[in-house]
């Protein structure tokens, strides 16, 4: 029982991971960007829209990174170039993305005379697959090693992330761009060229998010309402979680994953809970880790000091 | 590595601060913002293959054209009204206070105490009480974050975002737990109120509409003219020249985020009261963070938030004949405000900064 419940952790943790991830290469460069869950549900459309048409996975995936690419792109204009509020902004493109995906969502299923449905085709290679031998392993090839494409996906791209902002020279210059955008321009880096280019890659990745949640979470039958459902606002958390920290991500998302599971693995008769404080519990330890973080006062676990102020090159 | 030095051509343009802009070339500027806007609008709309005229006249008649209408469209404006006057001064003080949501929630929970177990007292005191109780969940629901930011510097922005969802999953608890209807079967629910615990109807509207225009001018009145007000604004411009100037400042966060806390608590009370006559999960329904874009249009100033959430309530009441009229799903609403506004945002821009050319280096 306990491989299953980590197992369901996982499968609910990757679209966090998704989210998170991308969260982290934005509010690395200095912008806190709020609207994670529409850039999730553009995401989320997109993807299913073009594996319905399309039957293609790959192709589903790129139109999910490239939705999250164009609506961070906005976001990146308005913040970056205009220099308008950032929680304002985001908060608009959450409200924005969110009616895209419903809209567009609604016309879908019109036009499909129904709830549309992938084919089992596309379904089939979305499954979940053991890998050869090593998924024959016991306990450990279950765990690790049989899942369906996209939590590998999720993994790679946190951990490519991570050593990208930690072990390259322009993941040196990102960060920097983070912390102090004044000192970084005037070591010669070029700062909106920065912004644009990390905002825009965190915004695909969080669409890739979204397209974890439409093509695995639904089952292969698009739900209007719910989709995507607060993850994205999760994802928000799981960034403070996981201290900016992509690696950590891979962590926290199996927890925060793992609480949301563990409604359905707790006996009912030894410990008796009410279900809403396993919702609530995200949020309650993040609240406390955000407060723990600030007590410490610690550089490493806190958010980059240039974050949600907009730079002005003429303002020093 | 080596690398050539260049002699740089000095940049097409630059951005500058403008200094003092005139009030009168702001509103100019601000109406062409929104004129613009809407024709970005309707530029979508003829995307989507409808004709932008005949779908905005709809929009306009959809949230008038009956009393229904208007009072649907009134009752959308209530809590975002109050909830957006709530924020008003938190941003103002720029204390980030993405926490209007949950603040609407925890007045909701507050009021609805009163509702459902002292239905005994006379109909004027409960309400008084429900009022009161709004006003003071909420507030205590901001003053949490402001204690945390005064004290250790916690980033206000997360922590108000965090709280909202600790609020939310406090109703879910509250209804299937210790307040849920043991009369419904089935789905678990809170009861709906006794008549003694509803808001009264004036003209037709839950007395909500009347408690915002109150707010509205006392709030303007606040941030205008009382010494509190000024020291909101010196706080914004500036920590610092607020501590030089002996100010308390960590009383003053405190405070107005109390008192932000507050109005939007009383907006949560509204909803309870007036408009679902119980408590649930859907009472703030996503509003606390439109009214943080309606405070942010506005420019903070609590007359033209008025006007802004009689725009916003229209765009919203007015999309809902969209799918009877046009076949549209009325998620265009959202769509459509998102368009919008981020044309505003853009635009904005230029009653902030100007642009200035390379000029010609004269020989």
């Amino acid at each position: 029982m306990i491989i299953n419940f980590l197992f369901a952790a996982i499968k609910a943790g990757t679209p966090l991971l998704f989210g998170t991830t991308g969260e982290i290469m934005t509010e690395k460069t200095g912008h806190l960007n709020l609207g994670v869950e529409g850039m999730m549900f553009m995401g989320a459309f997109m993807s299913f829209f073009v594996a319905y048409h399309s039957d293609n996975l790959v192709l589903s995936l790129l139109a999910a990174f490239a939705i999250g690419v164009f609506a961070a792109f906005i976001y990146a204009v308005l913040t970056v170039s205009f220099m308008a509020n950032q929680n304002v902004t985001g908060l608009t493109l959450t409200i924005f993305g969110t009616g895209f995906a419903k809209f567009f969502g609604a016309m879908m299923i019109d036009e499909a005379g129904g709830s549309p449905k992938l084919s089992t085709k596309f379904l089939n290679a979305i499954s979940e697959k053991s890998i050869p031998v090593l998924g024959d392993i016991p306990v450990i090839g279950k765990l690790l090693f049989s899942h369906n494409p996209l939590v590998y996906l999720a993994i790679v791209i946190a951990i490519l992330c991570t050593v990208y902002m930690l072990k390259t020279r322009s993941g040196l210059n990102m960060r920097a761009v983070g912390e102090n955008p004044g000192a970084a321009d005037a070591a010669g880096i070029n700062v909106t060229l920065t912004k644009y280019l990390h905002i825009m890659v965190g915004g695909g990745i969080c669409g890739l998010g979204g397209a974890y949640l439409s093509l695995i979470n639904g089952g292969g039958i698009w739900n209007n309402s719910s989709v995507v459902n607060g993850q994205g606002w999760i994802s928000v958390a799981l960034v403070i979680f996981a201290s900016w920290n992509p690696a950590k991500a891979i962590i926290g998302s199996l927890v925060f994953g793992a609480f949301s599971v563990l409604q359905f693995y707790v006996p009912k008769n030894i410990i008796e809970i009410p279900n809403a404080f396993y919702v609530m519990l995200p949020f309650l330890i993040t609240t406390f880790v955000l407060i723990v973080t600030s007590m410490k006062k610690s550089k490493e676990g806190s958010q980059p000091a240039g974050c949600g102020v907009n730079y002005f090159r003429e303002e020093r | 590595m080596e690398r050539s030095i260049r002699m740089k051509k000095e940049p097409l343009f630059h951005v500058v601060k403008k200094a003092e802009v005139s009030y009168g070339k702001t509103v100019m500027l601000s109406l062409l913002a929104v004129v613009i806007a809407i024709i970005a609008g309707g530029i979508f709309i003829l995307a989507i293959g409808q004709n932008p005229f005949e779908i905005y006249a709809s929009i306009v008649q959809g949230a008038w054209r009956s009393k229904i209408a208007a009072k649907g469209t009134i009752k959308i404006a209530i809590p975002l009204l109050i909830a957006a006057l709530g924020i008003t001064p938190a941003f103002q003080m720029r204390f980030w206070n993405i926490g209007a949501e949950g603040q609407i929630i925890m007045g909701g929970i507050f009021a609805t105490y009163f509702a459902l177990f002292l239905t005994g007292l006379p109909h004027w005191l409960l309400l008084i009480l429900m009022f009161l109780a709004g006003a003071v969940g909420g507030g205590l629901w901001g003053l949490i974050p402001a204690y945390f930011k005064t004290k250790y510097g916690t980033n206000e922005t997360l922590f108000t975002l965090m709280m909202n969802y600790i609020a939310l999953y406090m109703i879910k608890y509250l209804t299937e737990g210790p307040w849920r209807d043991p009369a419904s079967s089935g789905f678990p629910k809170i009861a709906s109120f006794v008549p003694n615990a509803r808001l009264d109807q004036i003209f037709g509207v839950h007395a909500g509409w009347l408690i915002g225009l109150i707010l509205a001018v006392v709030m303007f009145i606040y941030l205008k003219f009382s010494k509190q007000g000024y020291e909101i604004s010196v706080v914004g411009e500036s920590t610092n020249t607020a501590r030089y100037a002996g100010m308390n400042v960590k009383k003053i966060v405190i405070r107005t985020m109390f008192l932000s806390g507050a109005i939007c608590g009383i907006a949560g009370m509204c909803q309870v009261s007036g408009a679902a006559y119980t408590l649930g999960e859907g009472i703030a329904g996503g509003v606390g963070f439109t009214a943080i874009i309606v405070a942010w249009l506005a420019k903070l100033n609590p007359i033209i938030i008025l006007i802004v959430t009689v725009l916003f309530s229209m765009l919203d009441k007015g999309c809902s004949v969209m799918q009877s009229d046009f076949g549209l799903s009325p998620a265009v609403s959202s769509i459509l405000q998102g368009i919008i506004l981020f044309s505003i945002l853009a635009l904005d821009f230029f009653n902030r900064y100007r642009i200035v050319l390379r000029q010609r280096r004269k020989a």
